[in-house]
């Protein structure tokens, strides 16, 4: 069943190129809607199928490469199933938002099916090796996705993009050898490094495999300040890239730290807790303060993701502090970091899409070029205005849950880098309120186009039925989270349990 | 030395491509110029047949054959199915551009003497064999280099041969060194002798001996002909230059280090990953520029030898080290050939930007591309990453941590030159190249894609074999 879930949409891509090449695109669209359609049903089926105490699901285990140490293994657990039921949606939603896509739409759509093979094989991978192999694949999908089909630069935007993510996943295969290496017999499987904890006493080596693969996944997440790469990926990639690229890819990062980094190698965590924590301030406010610059609306919204995913790693980190802070704080502060994942792709996702509806109509992404777009297209700006309000953390959406639990989880253990965070809620309130009110409010100015002033069009169907969904669920979540929460937290105590070892 | 191994049976794949050589250049002469492509299919005959009888034997103890100078085990045997296969690979790219020409069969011949030579390097452990091995695998390469006699063909031949020449000597003079520390020129009997060999004799000595089998590898500081000898020479040719001498003389380094050096007084452990490290760095640094998609290739190559030498380099002190040898050994060169496949089937395209708009012309063409240079970087699950991984852990293993990060730091920056070619061969823009080409060409770049993916999705049988 996993395994038909991240597997059938390469099959799917494979097969339109197999269709004749006179096929009209409309062909292409309808495959690709109906694919990621089906795979949202066949996520929803595994989440109906599975129990919430249970622990590892859907476990599928083959031989692969045995002399390596390499196993096919996949399994669902309440840390990788929300992630995976995010991933559906999402790339249901740049499925039905891409509706209009007339550039070159079969290879899009194959590697669009394609890139969501990757995403949901790398979160339901339970051997290193086969999570490398997502990760570097999702790597080699994007960069052509942004290559391919972005904006002016996107060619430079493309290669940083590509360098900077390789690096760290080398770092993190250096640092997957290790582990490796240490585990006897050899293995790569994760669910038995998990119980062998091979780094146990050795505290040198662990801190350097921990530092490689902290490194790998925090080039990824991206924090600060391995995050440059995370801005002209954002602005130069078509939108649809930039919704997976926030939504989903960001996620790789955080997802391994609760995944590979804290379980395997806990008493190095526990050491350099602290480093983490003070990581995760940093880029919560250096995200916020750098996006408060920002003139360009979708430049912006990709700094406000370091701000966000700046928070996970507080809460991952505040997490290993031990003996004076309660139990329940601190699985508060782990579910809240996989929460804060979910929501994080939700909204941003959101964003991203709204921010490629205004390209289109607008052709910049400049916040000042616009004004007054509320009176001419007032969904659009209502929509924008949710994504906007439930992004700062507002009560009654899905990202005030999830930062919610965060400083609740975190305040005990690290009282000063979490009211230190605190202040990146403030900011991003600021900064999300300036942007509407620039775009949105006072006299309609449209960006000045060569010829005549056009229109400016409200939400199509096909963009409002992408975007809606999205704020829907997060609105779902803020008001009423316990379905998701259920599967989330006996998963973030064994995590704890794990890493309290 | 026994009298009862003389069996030629033992060495059944050398004698058929030294058989179908011979047979090959008489036919050749008696054979219409139509029809001299007999002598290439006699070739590839000979070659599948040498896989064929060697590879039952592959996962068999080792036996000696021929006194001790020749050992069949599964470093020869696996030599032996990498170097005939990519022989394939090789006469694959040559059917088309040599049919018909004035000398087609000494082309076919003097490739299965090339390949004969790095046999023989391959699976030698005696040291005049090695020196045999080395000119047997460098004259017809030489002579391959400056087949098609024109200004660029000449001046490849002739660097080619000059620095061959001098390193070869040097190589002789080095083997003399050894000879006269350990009183004999078996691998095994070395082994008894350095171990407490004065060291500057040995050093000496094996650094004569490290000239000439890094020449026919392509390695730092042996490296200068590559580039030259890779660009002058014929597509074909330049595919085999880099691949099939690499693959023997590589070999012999690693047997030259389990069995030879193990136990002596030089730290030979420490100069193989030393020469690994200035390899791989050198040979990145060389390929950043380039526009030339030949010397491209040839600088990836030498930056290729620095990861082939890390488990040179921990021979016989980590476990993975043979396994992760061979294994990416077979994958270097099944990748690099199908590179320089796609290579042959455009031989009017030399610079990087005459590949612009390749997938709109060719996209199963631009895909096998694309699958071979990212294989080179070493992106999953192409085969190449699977031997980087068993390279990484192999050079972890042996206490050489600092070689696994230089070389994963020398993967990114690979990436970047790789990607250059990429970038304009599967984008839209600019005009399209012209869609003419080399079909059997073609269909080399399409298997070596396949074998080279393959190999890395199915890697695990092949392992298994190979440890």
């Amino acid at each position: 069943m996993l395994s038909a879930l991240v597997f059938a949409p390469t099959a799917v891509a494979l097969l339109l190129f197999a269709l004749p090449r006179r096929t009209t695109p409309q062909v292409f669209r309808a495959v690709w809607v109906g694919t990621s359609a089906l795979e949202l049903a066949l996520v929803i089926a595994v989440w109906a199928g599975y129990d919430a105490d249970g622990g590892l699901q859907y476990e599928q285990r083959t031989r692969w490469i045995p002399s390596a140490g390499v196993g096919y293994h996949v399994g669902v657990d309440g840390l990788s199933l929300p992630l995976l039921a995010l991933t559906c949606l999402l790339f249901l939603a740049c499925a039905l938002y891409s509706l209009r896509e007339d550039r070159r739409v079969r290879e899009f759509a194959a590697l669009f099916l394609f890139l969501q093979t990757t995403c949901l094989g790398l979160f339901a991978a339970l051997d290193l090796i086969l999570f490398f192999v997502f990760f570097d694949l999702s790597i080699v999908a994007m960069y052509f996705v942004i290559a391919g089909w972005g904006h002016q630069q996107a060619a430079r935007a493309a290669l940083k993009f590509f360098l900077y993510t390789f690096i760290g996943s080398l770092a993190l295969l250096l640092g997957f050898i290790g582990l490796y290496l240490a585990a006897s017999p050899h293995t790569f499987d994760m669910v038995e490094l998990t119980e062998q904890n091979p780094l146990a006493g050795r505290s040198a080596y662990a801190a350097l495999v921990l530092l490689a693969v902290v490194v790998g996944l925090a080039v990824k997440t991206p924090t600060v300040p391995f995050h440059t790469w995370l801005p002209p990926a954002h602005v130069e990639a078509p939108a649809a890239g930039s919704a997976i690229l926030a939504g989903v890819l960001l996620k790789m990062g955080t997802y391994g730290f609760v995944r590979i980094a804290m379980p395997m190698l806990p008493e190095a965590w526990r050491r350099y807790a602290l480093v983490l924590v003070v990581v995760g301030v940093l880029s919560v406010l250096h995200g916020a303060l750098v996006a408060l610059a920002q003139t360009d609306f979708k430049r912006m919204v990709a700094y406000t993701s370091v701000n966000h995913m700046g928070y996970i790693v507080l809460a991952v980190g505040a997490a290993a502090a031990t003996a004076d802070s309660s139990e329940q704080a601190r699985s508060l502060a782990v579910t809240g970091a996989v929460t804060q994942m979910v929501s994080h792709g939700l909204l941003t996702g959101a964003l991203f899409l709204l921010a490629g509806v205004l390209y289109e109509r607008g052709r910049t992404y400049d916040m000042g070029s616009y004004s007054g777009v509320a009176g001419a297209a007032p969904a659009f700006a209502a929509m924008t205005g949710v994504a906007a309000f439930a992004s700062l953390g507002l009560p009654g959406f899905s990202g005030f849950i999830a930062e919610f639990q965060i400083f609740t989880g975190s305040l005990g253990p690290q009282p000063l880098a979490t009211a230190l965070s605190v202040l990146g809620i403030l900011l991003t309130a600021g900064l999300f309120l300036r942007a509407l009110r620039q775009v949105f409010t006072g006299p309609l100015r449209l960006p000045d186009a060569p010829g005549t002033p056009r229109a400016f069009p409200d939400i199509r169907t096909h963009e409002s039925l992408a975007v809606v969904p999205l704020l829907a669920l997060a609105v779902v979540l803020g008001v009423a989270p316990r379905f998701l929460l259920d599967v989330i937290e006996p998963a973030s105590r064994s995590v704890l349990e794990l890493l309290a070892r | 030395m026994t009298e009862m191994n003389e069996n030629p049976l033992d060495l059944l794949p050398e004698v058929l491509l030294a058989a179908s050589a011979v047979l090959g250049l008489l036919l050749g002469s008696w054979l219409p110029r139509v029809r001299q492509w007999i002598v290439g299919l006699l070739a590839a005959v000979a070659c599948v047949a040498g896989i064929v009888a060697a590879s039952p034997a592959a996962g068999e103890p080792a036996t000696t054959a021929f006194g001790e100078a020749f050992t069949v085990d599964p470093v020869t045997n696996t030599s032996r199915i990498v170097i005939l296969g990519g022989t394939l690979l090789v006469l694959g790219v040559s059917f088309r551009p040599l049919k018909g020409d004035a000398r087609e069969t000494e082309f076919y011949v003097l490739v299965q003497l090339a390949a004969l030579g790095a046999l023989m390097m391959a699976g030698t452990q005696d040291l005049l064999l090695l020196a045999a091995g080395y000119l047997l695998a460098s004259i017809p390469a030489y002579t391959l280099a400056g087949f098609r006699k024109d200004g660029p063909g000449t001046e490849a031949a002739l660097k080619y041969y000059v620095v061959g020449a001098l390193l070869g000597v040097l190589m002789l003079t080095g083997i003399t060194v050894l000879y006269a520390t350990g009183g004999g020129t078996g691998y095994p009997m070395l082994g008894e002798a350095f171990r407490d060999a004065p060291e500057a004799l040995v050093a000496t000595g094996s650094i004569g001996l490290l000239a000439g089998v890094l020449f026919k590898a392509g390695g730092v500081p042996a490296h200068f002909w590559v580039p030259d000898a890779v660009q002058g020479s014929s597509p074909p040719v330049a595919a085999l230059l880099t691949t099939i001498p690499k693959i023997g003389a590589l070999a012999a380094l690693f047997r030259l280090g389990d069995v030879v050096f193990a136990d002596s007084t030089l730290p030979w452990p420490a100069l193989v990953a030393v020469l690994a490290a200035a390899s791989m760095t050198l040979g990145n640094l060389g390929a950043f520029f380039q526009q030339d998609v030949k010397r491209l290739l040839a600088y990836s190559t030498i930056s290729q030898v620095g990861y082939l030498l890390m488990p040179v380099a921990v021979a016989g002190r980590a476990d993975l080290a043979q396994q992760a040898l061979l294994y990416y050994l077979a994958a270097y060169a099944v990748t690099n050939l199908g590179a320089f496949a796609v290579v042959c089937a455009f031989p009017h395209a030399h610079t990087l930007e005459d590949y612009r708009g390749l997938a709109k012309e060719r996209p199963l063409l631009a895909a096998s591309l694309v699958i071979c240079l990212l294989g080179l970087v070493g992106t999953p699950p192409t085969a190449v990453f699977l031997g980087k991984l068993e390279a990484f852990s192999a050079a972890f293993d042996g206490g050489y941590a600092w070689l696994a990060a230089l070389a994963a730091a020398n993967t990114v920056a690979s990436l970047f030159y790789y990607l250059r070619w990429i970038v304009p061969a599967v984008s839209r823009s600019g005009p399209s190249m012209s869609a003419a080409g080399d079909s059997a060409a073609r269909m080399t770049a399409y298997t070596a894609a396949a074998i080279s993916l393959g190999l890395g999705i199915a890697g695990g049988p092949v392992l298994d074999a190979l440890s």
